[in-house]
């Protein structure tokens, strides 16, 4: 059994799943059913000053594909909507019953330096193992100048972030928006501010859908609707991206990585460690399927791990850093051919459409014996993977690597790039 | 259940079961996919490029295309890609079988050996375009030709509301007092429920410009020749008017009956309890009708109800899903007998007698391939005896009035592609022609070509 207790930025917890800030942590009530059934820690709802906020009568929004329920999911909610004293009280309960979980305490204040201090001591007093600042948030609070509109501005985040290392003993995370045009900017801000972490990524602007006969966008609200926040499955490619670009950036030196969005199961999980996260955070799929999915992503990294023989959580986090580079060090000279397993061939003709249609008419439809016959053309094939991507048959159509004799040559060196260096 | 055991004459009875039960037997037996259920199955669909299921189809539905519209909440669009090829889209969505047609060539067979639910989905469409009572084809500008239809069934009515959309004038005269064909009088009960079959007929008419002509029959009061007078072009969609006989000895006795003949009669039962069905029940044949007198008796109350084939399963015209649908039904299939003798009860003293016992032999394959009986034989027990064996067509009406003969080949009308007959100026489709395949579907599409093809002779 390989070990998955993490120590991440200091903190420790059994396993590396964690609850993001959300509604699954909005409450002692949730946050125990959480560690019950085994979550290795939460990030506590997102709290703020009194008077609480208010939410509105319907918050979210779903990008269903056919018959699968919430490929994306959008909410326009704020943080939490229940009175300070409460949550901490709870957070203190849950903390002395459950030492050995990690609870960190997501935070949105004014951008003031004393609404910061006041905050960080009462949540000192609650024992928790750390703080989360949520620069993140894309609705309603950065109206306020709160959340993403801090988020977005380096300067806000570097000082924000000092402001908090000067005041509190507790490790300081860093949740970053993905609403910007690099990461880079702000994540590098979190390190140059002294910040333990980083945690990414908060929501994504954005509309799921509009009602057709009410001419309004959803989830609407008496007839009206706004932008709210993207995450789930359909977000994950875009974290994975942002995740990749702090752990590969000289200047955020190796600063820890939360990762987060649209995970859901143990590979999910492991795809972001792989690429730097040390520890990963779950929301939508807790959300739509309740908490029992931890089940599987523990024992599902557990028999990964045992299988490749990482050891522990650390034999696994960056192992694919060194993998991710820029587009210009690709190997011109690399080639791969589609190969159609005839066996498990079922005819439907969708590789040789999209090839034939969109891409590079490399696969052929004939008829052999009456029967419907695809083939690749080898010498039209560009080794693209469109055709493989559209096969609805696991593993029928692969792409075969060929020798092509070739030294390793990328476009810096290449004949056609008009910049080229030799 | 009412009946005495059958030691002093025949058990028929009415009324076997409880009207509630009766009621459920004779009621939708694959109920309608709601909204949900109909957008989990159309995304099953893998939206194949040149897709086998099209060509398994004998009208040619562009299947992953009206599929695609469920998807996507196009219902209109959907049951319009449906029943511009097909007409009667809606009776094939609930009567073809769909496992030997478009769902026994999904690509999913492969993969998963669980075809798409085309037909349950080609349901669903043209479901939501007739419960909106819409017409959504229209008449092109009158021709000023007239057709005449002979057969008010799926050849002659799909044929009929082709022509009339191409803008010819139609009159479709029919022997008996409703239209519909066997889809009013022959399929079974519980696959077309609740006036299925008028409420299509309905629909098809009322397109405009199609006159129906109720119990007119072909050869009594219309010939051909007067016919091939009064209009520019006749179409024949006459199905099959005679049944083959049994040769059985005693075949003539009472308690033995005509399935095809009984089935109609069950259809047009408002009440299903005033029909009299045997305790005990033979079924001779081995095709669709055959599965279906069987399921309807035992629908109706029969205790015991047998099959007797005179070849093997696979020999059976009816498919394989159909088997399987009797045997769950109750139904017994005994294969590889045929009946030799019927021995009878006598009737109120005369010399009339009602079926008792029928005696059948045991059959195989002899060594060139011919079906022979092995002389060992056994009997059942049956109150009534039901002939499922095929049905023949009847040339004689085409005869009347002198008329000109029309060709005929292995018993039925000759036709070319075109589905012209020998004479210029007739067409035929359906049951009644050569080749024919005694499906629905098939004879929508006969129909529908033959349209064309007489809107191209009147046209020249
Ligand atoms: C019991 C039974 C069950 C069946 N079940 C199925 C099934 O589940 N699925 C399937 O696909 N197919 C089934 N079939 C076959 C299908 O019903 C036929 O293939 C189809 O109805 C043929 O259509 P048609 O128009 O050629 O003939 P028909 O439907 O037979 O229509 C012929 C019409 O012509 C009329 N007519 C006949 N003679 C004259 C005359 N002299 N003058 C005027 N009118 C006349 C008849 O009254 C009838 O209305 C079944 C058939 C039977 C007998
Ligand atoms: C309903 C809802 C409310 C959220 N509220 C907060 C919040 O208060 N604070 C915060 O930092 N993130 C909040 N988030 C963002 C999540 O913590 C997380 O970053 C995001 O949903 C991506 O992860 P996922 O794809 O697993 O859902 C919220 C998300 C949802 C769906
Ligand atoms: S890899 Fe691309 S170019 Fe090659 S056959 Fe497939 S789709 Fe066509």
């Amino acid at each position: 059994m390989a070990d998955l207790g993490t120590s991440f930025a200091g903190i420790k917890s059994p396993n590396p799943f964690w609850l993001a800030s959300a509604p699954p942590t909005d409450k002692e009530y949730n946050v125990v059913r959480a560690f019950k059934a085994g979550w290795g820690g939460v990030v506590w709802k997102t709290l703020g000053l009194d008077p609480p906020i208010v939410n509105t009568c319907s918050r979210y929004g779903a990008h269903h594909l056919n018959d699968m329920r919430m490929v994306g999911f959008n909410n326009i909610e704020l943080i939490t909507d229940r009175p300070l004293e409460v949550n901490l009280r709870e957070i203190k309960a849950v903390k002395k019953a459950w030492p050995g979980r990690a609870i960190v305490v997501s935070l949105m204040v004014p951008c003031e330096e004393k609404s910061w201090i006041d905050i960080l001591k009462r949540v000192d007093e609650t024992e928790a193992d750390g703080i989360e600042l949520n620069f993140g948030c894309p609705h309603g609070m950065s109206e306020r100048g709160m959340g993403s509109a801090v988020g977005q501005v380096p300067e806000y985040v570097e000082m924000v972030a000092r402001w908090c290392k000067t005041h509190t003993r507790m490790p300081v995370l860093v949740k970053l928006t993905p609403n910007v045009t690099s990461i880079l900017g702000p994540a590098r801000a979190a390190k140059k501010g002294g910040a333990d972490a980083v945690a990414l990524i908060n929501t994504i602007n954005s509309i799921t859908s509009v009602d057709l006969d009410a001419m309004a966008p959803t989830p609407t609200v008496d007839g009206k609707g706004t932008h709210g926040g993207y995450c789930g499955p359909a977000v994950k490619p875009i974290a994975l991206h942002m995740v990749a670009e702090i752990a590969r950036d000289g200047l955020c030196a190796g600063i820890p990585i939360s990762g987060i969005g649209g995970i859901a199961n143990w590979r999910d999980a492991a795809e972001f460690m792989a690429l730097g996260a040390g520890t990963v955070q779950v929301c939508t799929a807790a959300m739509h399927h309740g908490f029992r999915i931890v089940d599987d992503m523990i024992a599902g990294l557990n028999n990964w791990m045992d299988g490749k023989g990482y050891r522990e959580i650390g034999d696994v986090v960056g192992k694919a850093v060194p993998n991710v580079t820029d587009w210009q060090y690709l190997n011109m000279n690399y080639k791969t051919l589609a190969s159609i397993d005839q066996d498990s061939c079922i005819q439907c003709g969708l590789c040789h459409i999209a090839c034939e249609d969109t891409s590079h008419q490399a696969i052929a439809a004939t008829r052999r014996d009456g029967k419907r016959h695809y083939e690749v053309i080898d010498a039209e094939c560009v080794g693209c993977n469109l055709c493989m991507h559209v096969c609805p048959v696991q593993g029928c159509i692969t792409m075969v690597e060929v020798d092509t004799g070739k030294p390793y040559r990328n476009w810096t060196t290449h004949p056609n790039n008009p910049m080229s260096k030799q | 259940m009412a009946g005495k055991a059958t030691t002093d004459g025949p058990d028929i009875g009415t009324g076997r079961l409880a009207v509630a039960e009766l009621a459920a037997n004779f009621d939708d037996v694959k109920p309608p996919l709601d909204a949900n259920q109909a957008l989990i199955e159309a995304s099953r669909c893998y939206f194949c490029h040149d897709a086998p299921c099209i060509e398994a189809c004998p009208t040619g539905i562009d299947i992953p295309n009206f599929i695609r519209k469920i998807a996507s909440g196009n219902l209109m669009g959907s049951a319009l890609d449906i029943l511009e090829p097909n007409i009667m889209g809606g009776a094939c969505a609930r009567v073809c079988p769909t496992e030997v047609l478009c769902e026994d060539a999904c690509v999913r067979n492969a993969s998963e050996r669980k075809p798409v639910r085309i037909g349950a989905l080609q349901r669903h469409a043209t479901d939501w375009l007739f419960e909106r009572r819409i017409q959504p084809f229209a008449r092109a500008p009158s021709s000023g030709k007239r057709v005449a239809i002979v057969g008010g069934g799926p050849a002659g009515l799909a044929c009929a509301h082709r022509l009339a959309m191409l803008g010819h004038g139609v009159d479709v005269y029919e022997a008996r007092d409703k239209l519909g064909g066997l889809n009013e009088y022959g399929i079974a009960a519980y696959k077309v429920p609740d006036e299925f079959a008028q409420r299509e007929v309905d629909f098809i008419l009322s397109l405009g410009g199609i006159t129906p002509h109720c119990c007119k029959a072909f050869g009594r009061d219309i010939t051909l020749t007067g016919l091939r007078r009064s209009h520019d072009a006749v179409f024949l969609g006459l199905g099959l008017a005679g049944v083959n006989a049994l040769r059985a000895e005693g075949e003539d006795m009472a308690g033995v009956e005509d399935a095809v003949a009984y089935i109609a009669r069950l259809r047009q039962a408002a009440n299903k309890a005033s029909l009299a069905v045997g305790r005990k029940v033979v079924v001779i044949g081995g095709g669709n009708t055959a599965i279906d007198i069987a399921v309807q008796s035992k629908r109706l109350g029969a205790e015991d109800v047998t099959i007797v084939y005179r070849r093997g399963s696979k020999q059976m015209g009816a498919t394989a899903h159909e088997q399987e649908f009797a045997q769950t039904n109750g139904v017994k299939i005994k294969h590889w007998a045929r009946p030799v003798r019927l021995l009878g009860w006598p009737v109120n003293g005369g010399g009339k007698r009602h079926v008792r016992e029928i005696e059948c032999e045991y059959t195989q394959l002899d060594d060139k391939d011919r079906l022979t009986g092995t002389g060992d034989r056994f009997s059942l027990l049956a109150d009534t005896v039901f002939k499922a064996i095929g049905q023949i067509f009847l040339p004689d009406p085409l005869r009347a009035g002198g008329a000109e003969p029309l060709d005929l080949s292995a018993g039925r009308i000759a036709v070319n592609d075109d589905r012209a007959a020998s004479l210029p100026g007739v067409f035929a489709g359906g049951d009644c022609i050569a080749g024919g395949q005694d499906l629905t579907v098939r004879a929508v599409q006969d129909g529908k070509t033959a349209a064309h093809a007489i809107d191209r002779y009147l046209r020249s």
